[in-house]
C-alpha cells in the first residue's frame, strides 16, 4: 500500500516539541557514545489538549519536529485501556556507516513514574503478569536494533527466544509492515544475553509480540522517516512528497531509490524531515495477513540450527551420569573401565554428575554407562506420589465462606507432575578461556545466565558471551538454563570446549516438571444464580528464578519465593464469569523438585478447575453449559469466542453413544479464547478427541497463521495433560523415562478435524503461547464427563 | 575400526566406525550430517527418522555392523531435488507445518516413505505415523498429507 509521508500525520497530532520535553528527560543508559538523537513515540493520547503542527520539511525547523512526532493517537490503537506511562518509546539512530536504529523499551521518567507507583497487586496500571514484564522492560535501554544495509538486506536483532512460537515472522512483520518494506528483506537475529536488556530479554508469559509491537514499530517507523529524508535531501524535493513502498522511496516524478541505496546518506540523517509516524492499523497490508514462517524453508529442508548442530571447532559430544533420584550426588566413583573405552577424551565430576567427554556422542554414553558411581539418594528419596498428594491436600488454603443457606457443588481435583519434554532435549556448548567465555544455546532468560554462569565461572559478565540459538520447544524449559551452566562448568574444569547434552532420560527424571497441585472449589447457589466460587490450590512450588521473578522484584515487589508465587497468581488468574464474591488462593508446598512454569504458570491447572466447576454448576443448574456461560461471563470477549466455537461446533448436534462435547474458556494475556471439542469413549480406555474447534480474540492477530498454530498446540497439549500425559514420583525418582511412557499425544489421539477461528481486530496484540492450554484442557475434560458420566477430578485421566 | 562405504543422499562415503555404533552418530558426529535429530535414541520418538532403501527407519537404533552392503541412506539433507523441494517439503511449506521444527525433518522422511508405499493413505495409516511432535502439529501434517493424497 503506497503511504505518502506527510499524509500520515494527523491533523489532530500533538505538539511534538511538548513530546521532546519528555523524551529528553531521559538520556540513553548504553551505548550512549553511539546514540546521536532520540525520538518520542507516545502512543496513547496524553490527555491534555496541545496544539496541533505539521511535519517539519526541513532542517531549521525540525529540531523539535522532527523526531518527536506523536504516533498513532489517531488510530483506534488507543481504544484499550493501556495507561500512557508504559506506552512510550524511545527510538535512536546509532553512529555507523549504515542506517541503524536502537529503540529503547520505554521512556524513562514516565514509566518509572508508573512503574514506582505498583508496590501492591492490583494497581490500575497492572492487568496481568504480561503487563509487569513490560513494565519492568520499560526501566531498560535500548534493546532492539534495526539495520538496514547497502544490499537491500534489513537486519533485525531480536531480544527474545525462538522455540517454535513463531515470533521471529511476527516480528519481522511488524517491522516490513512499518518500515514498507518486503517481508523477504528482513533477515532475524536473536539477541546474544545483551546485561543492559535487563528484564527485556525474557520470552515467557506469551509476552514477546505484546511487550516488542510498539517497540518495533517504533524502530521501523524512524528507520523510514530518514530514508524519506536522505531521498528527498537527494532529489532535492519535499520529503512530504515522497511515498514509501515496498522497500523504495518513491517521487512524484516516477524517481524511486531502494532503500539499500540511501542507507548510508540515511545514516547521517540526524533530524528526519518528516515526523516519524506509525501506520494506522485500518491501512496495514501485512499485518493480519496470515503468513508462513520465515524459517519454513530452512526446516523443511534439514538447515535450520539447533545448538547440538553447531560445528564449534573443538567442541566434543559431552554427557553426565545423572543420580537414579532427584537431586541425588555422587558419594564416590571409578571411571577406570570408561578411560578405557574408545573415544573417551575426558571424564571429570561436577555437581549434578560425572561428565565424560568423547569423539562421539555414542562413545560419551558407552562411557557413562562403565562407570561405577556409588550415589547418595536425594532429599526427596522417602516420597512417592501417594505422600506428595497428602502434603499437597494438607497445604490447601481453607475454604473461607461457610455455605449458610444456599446449595453448593463443592468438588477436589488433582493434576501430576508434567514434563516439559521439548523434542530437543537440553544442550549448550561452551568455550572457557581463562579470561573469557563463550556460550551457545537456546534460552529464554540468557541475562540471568549469563550473570549466573560468570559467578560461577569466576569471570565478569562482560567477559561471558551468551549466543542464544533457536531451540527446538520450550513450553517454559528453556526458562532454565542447567545445561548451559553445567557445560561451562564443564568446559573451565577441562579446559577444552564442549557440546553437551541431556538424554531423553535426563530430560524425564532430572525435571523440569510442572509442579503437581491439589485443588478445592466450592460454588454456592440460590434460585439459579451462583453467589460465590472459592478456589484453592495447592502446589509443589514452582522455580520461578529465572528473571521472571527479578522483573517483579524491579517493580517493588518483595520477593521470598512464596511471595513471588503468591505475585504470579494473582496476576494470572481472572476468571472471567459473574459468580458473586470470588476468592482465589494459593498454598505452595516445598520440595526440592526441578520445578519450573509449563506454558503458563498456574492457569494450566485452575484454569482447568474453573471450566470444570462451571459445567459442574450448570448441571446442578440444570442449565445448558454454554447457555449457562452466555449468561454468566462478565466479558464480552469472552462471549464473542464462545458464540463462534457454539456456532462452528455446531454445539448440540447429535452425536453417537458415548461420543460428546464439551466446551472451556479462558482470558489472559489480553486475549479470549475458547475450545469446543468432540469426543469419543466408544473405548473407555482409549479416549478419542475426533474433532476441536478454536476460537481467539488476540486483540490483533500479527500473524494468524502463526496464531492457529498456537491455538493447535494449546490443544494437543490439553488432549495430552487431561487424558494420557502425567509422571509419576517413585521413592525420590521420575518414573518415566522417554515418550515410550510418558505418553505425549501422536497423531492417533489428535483430531481428525481442527478449526481455529481467529477473530477480527479487537484493539493491540494481545498473547497467545499459552493462551489456549487450559481452555482445550478443560474442553477435553468436559466431554469426557458428558460421554462417560465419570467426573474428570484427577489428572491424566488414564494415569 | 572397521571401514564402511555407504551411499548417502547420492554419494558414496567412505567412513571408519566401531560396529556397534548407531548410524545416527557416524551421520551427526563423524560426517556432519545434522538434519536428523535426537531426541531419545531409542527409536521412540523418531525424530531421526531417515530412508534404508527407500524405507522409513530410525538410525538411533541400527547399528552400522546391521547395515546391508551398499545400503542406500537418505536423510533429509537429500530429499529435494536440488532447489526443487519434495512434494513432501513443499506441502509442509505450504500447509506452514513447522513450528520449532525440531521433528519435522524426521516427520517428512517418515510422510515420504509412506505415501512412496500405500496411496493414498487411510486416516487409519495417517494415525499409524508414530513420530513425536511436542509442539502438537498433527493437525497440519494431516491436512499436508491429505493434501499430498490428493
Amino acid at each position: 500500500m503506497d503511504r505518502c509521508a506527510s499524509a500520515t500525520a494527523p491533523p489532530s497530532e500533538p505538539s511534538t516539541a511538548a513530546v521532546v520535553s519528555d523524551t529528553r528527560e531521559t538520556a540513553p543508559a548504553v551505548n550512549a557514545a553511539s546514540v546521536m538523537h532520540a525520538a518520542g513515540f507516545p502512543v496513547a493520547a496524553p490527555a491534555s489538549g496541545l496544539p496541533t503542527t505539521t511535519p517539519a520539511t526541513d532542517a531549521s525547523d525540525a529540531q523539535d519536529a522532527s523526531d518527536a512526532a506523536n504516533a498513532v493517537n489517531r488510530t483506534n490503537e488507543t481504544n484499550t485501556a493501556a495507561s500512557p506511562g508504559r506506552r512510550h518509546f524511545l527510538a535512536s539512530l546509532v553512529a555507523a556507516p549504515l542506517l541503524t536504529i536502537a529503540v529503547r523499551l520505554g521512556l524513562g521518567e514516565e514509566a518509572q513514574a508508573s512503574s514506582a507507583s505498583v508496590t501492591a497487586i492490583g494497581l490500575p496500571d497492572v492487568v496481568d503478569l504480561g503487563d509487569v514484564l513490560i513494565l519492568a522492560g520499560a526501566l531498560t535501554a535500548f534493546a532492539v536494533l534495526l539495520e538496514v544495509d547497502a544490499q537491500d538486506r534489513v537486519h533485525l536483532e531480536l531480544p527474545r527466544a525462538e522455540v517454535g512460537q513463531g515470533i521471529t515472522t511476527a516480528a519481522a512483520m511488524i517491522v516490513a509492515e512499518e518500515l514498507d518494506a518486503r517481508l523477504e528483506q528482513l533477515d532475524v537475529q536473536l539477541s546474544p544475553a545483551r546485561p543492559e536488556f535487563a528484564f527485556n530479554q525474557l520470552t515467557g508469559s506469551s509476552n514477546a509480540i505484546r511487550s516488542l509491537w510498539l517497540p518495533l514499530r517504533a524502530a521501523a517507523a524512524a528507520a523510514r522517516a530518514r530514508l524519506v529524508t536522505a531521498a528527498a535531501q537527494r532529489w532535492s524535493l519535499p520529503a512530504s512528497t515522497l511515498v514509501t513502498r515496498r522497500g523504495e522511496v518513491i517521487a512524484g516524478d516516477g524517481r524511486r531509490a531502494s532503500y539499500g541505496s540511501l542507507s548510508a546518506a540515511a545514516a547521517q540523517v540526524v533530524l528526519p524531515a518528516i515526523a516519524p509516524t506509525l501506520k494506522p492499523q485500518a491501512r496495514f497490508d501485512l499485518v493480519g495477513t496470515p503468513t508462513g514462517r520465515l524459517d519454513a524453508r530452512d526446516i523443511v529442508t534439514g538447515k535450520a540450527r539447533y545448538a547440538m548442530d553447531l560445528q564449534i571447532p573443538g567442541a566434543l559430544p559431552t554427557v553426565v551420569a545423572r543420580a537414579p533420584t532427584l537431586g541425588g550426588r555422587v558419594r564416590r566413583y571409578s571411571d577406570a573401565a570408561a578411560r578405557m573405552l574408545p573415544g573417551v577424551v575426558a571424564i571429570t565430576e561436577i555437581d549434578s554428575g560425572i561428565a565424560v567427554v568423547a569423539e562421539t556422542f555414542d562413545q560419551a554414553f558407552k562411557a557413562r554407562d562403565a562407570l561405577q558411581i556409588e550415589w547418595q539418594a536425594g532429599p526427596l528419596a522417602s516420597l512417592s506420589d501417594t505422600q506428595i498428594r497428602a502434603r499437597l491436600r494438607n497445604a490447601v488454603p481453607p475454604l473461607l465462606l461457610p455455605p449458610l443457606l444456599s446449595a453448593t457443588v463443592e468438588a477436589n481435583f488433582e493434576f501430576a507432575f508434567v514434563s516439559h519434554a521439548p523434542l530437543e532435549t537440553l544442550g549448550a556448548v561452551a568455550d572457557v578461556r581463562e579470561h573469557s567465555a563463550e556460550i551457545w544455546y537456546a534460552g529464554k532468560s540468557p541475562i540471568i545466565a549469563q550473570q549466573t554462569i560468570a559467578a560461577r565461572l569466576g569471570l565478569p559478565v562482560s567477559q561471558v558471551h551468551v549466543h542464544v540459538i533457536r531451540g527446538g520447544g520450550s513450553f517454559g524449559r528453556r526458562l532454565f538454563f542447567d545445561a548451559a551452566l553445567e557445560a561451562a562448568q564443564i568446559s573451565q574444569r577441562l579446559r577444552r570446549p564442549v557440546k553437551l547434552m541431556w538424554t531423553r532420560n535426563d530430560d524425564m527424571r532430572h525435571g523440569r516438571m510442572r509442579p503437581a497441585s491439589f485443588h478445592r472449589a466450592r460454588a454456592t447457589h440460590l434460585l439459579g444464580r451462583v453467589l460465590s466460587y472459592e478456589h484453592r490450590m495447592a502446589a509443589v512450588q514452582t522455580d520461578l528464578r529465572h528473571g521472571a521473578g527479578e522483573a517483579l522484584t524491579a517493580l517493588g515487589f518483595s520477593l521470598a519465593p512464596a511471595v513471588a508465587s503468591q505475585a504470579f497468581y494473582a496476576l494470572t488468574q481472572n476468571l472471567p464469569y459473574d459468580f458473586g464474591v470470588v476468592t482465589n488462593l494459593l498454598g505452595e508446598v516445598p520440595l526440592d523438585m526441578p520445578t519450573g512454569s509449563w506454558r503458563g504458570v498456574f492457569s494450566g491447572m485452575a484454569g482447568v478447575v474453573h471450566e470444570i466447576m462451571v459445567d459442574a454448576i450448570a448441571a446442578k443448574l440444570g442449565r445448558d453449559p454454554l447457555a449457562f456461560r452466555r449468561d454468566t461471563v462478565t466479558s464480552a470477549r469472552v462471549r464473542a469466542v464462545l458464540d463462534k466455537v457454539a456456532s462452528a461446533g455446531p454445539w448440540g448436534r447429535i452425536l453417537p453413544p458415548h461420543h460428546a462435547q464439551g466446551i472451556g474458556v479462558w482470558d489472559e494475556y489480553g486475549s479470549s479464547v475458547a475450545y469446543l471439542v468432540e469426543i469419543d469413549c466408544s473405548d473407555a480406555s482409549a479416549p478419542r478427541v475426533t474433532r476441536a474447534v478454536a476460537a481467539a480474540d488476540v486483540g490483533l492477530a500479527v500473524n494468524p497463521r502463526g496464531v492457529q498454530a498456537q491455538l493447535m498446540g494449546a490443544l494437543i497439549d490439553g488432549i495430552s495433560v487431561t487424558l494420557q500425559a502425567g509422571l509419576h514420583i517413585d521413592n525420590g525418582a521420575v518414573r518415566e523415562g522417554s515418550f515410550a511412557d510418558f505418553h505425549y499425544a501422536r497423531m492417533r489421539h489428535s483430531p481428525l478435524l481442527f478449526e481455529a477461528h481467529v477473530l477480527p481486530p479487537s484493539g493491540e496484540p494481545g498473547g497467545c503461547g499459552e493462551l489456549g492450554v487450559s481452555a482445550a484442557a478443560a474442553a477435553v475434560a468436559n466431554a469426557y464427563a458428558r460421554a462417560t458420566g465419570i467426573a474428570p477430578r484427577r489428572f491424566p485421566l488414564l494415569g | 575400526m572397521p571401514s564402511y562405504t555407504l551411499l548417502i543422499n547420492g554419494q558414496t562415503v567412505s567412513v571408519d566406525a566401531p560396529a556397534d555404533m548407531p548410524l545416527l552418530w557416524v551421520l551427526r558426529d563423524k560426517l556432519g550430517i545434522t538434519g536428523p535429530k535426537y531426541g531419545c535414541g531409542v527409536g521412540v520418538c523418531r525424530a531421526c527418522t531417515c530412508h534404508l532403501d527407500g524405507a522409513a527407519f530410525t538410525p538411533c537404533t541400527v547399528l552400522m555392523q546391521q547395515l546391508p552392503a551398499g545400503a542406500q541412506i537418505t536423510t533429509i539433507e537429500g530429499l529435494a531435488d536440488g532447489d526443487t523441494l519434495h512434494p513432501v517439503q513443499q506441502a509442509w511449506m505450504d500447509m506452514d507445518v513447522a513450528q520449532c521444527g525440531y521433528c519435522q525433518p524426521g516427520q517428512i522422511m517418515a510422510v515420504a516413505a509412506l505415501l512412496a508405499q500405500s496411496a493414498p493413505p487411510s486416516d487409519a495409516d495417517i494415525d499409524a505415523i508414530e513420530n513425536v511432535c511436542r509442539c502438537g502439529t498433527y493437525p497440519r501434517i494431516r491436512a499436508a498429507i491429505r493434501q499430498l493424497a490428493g
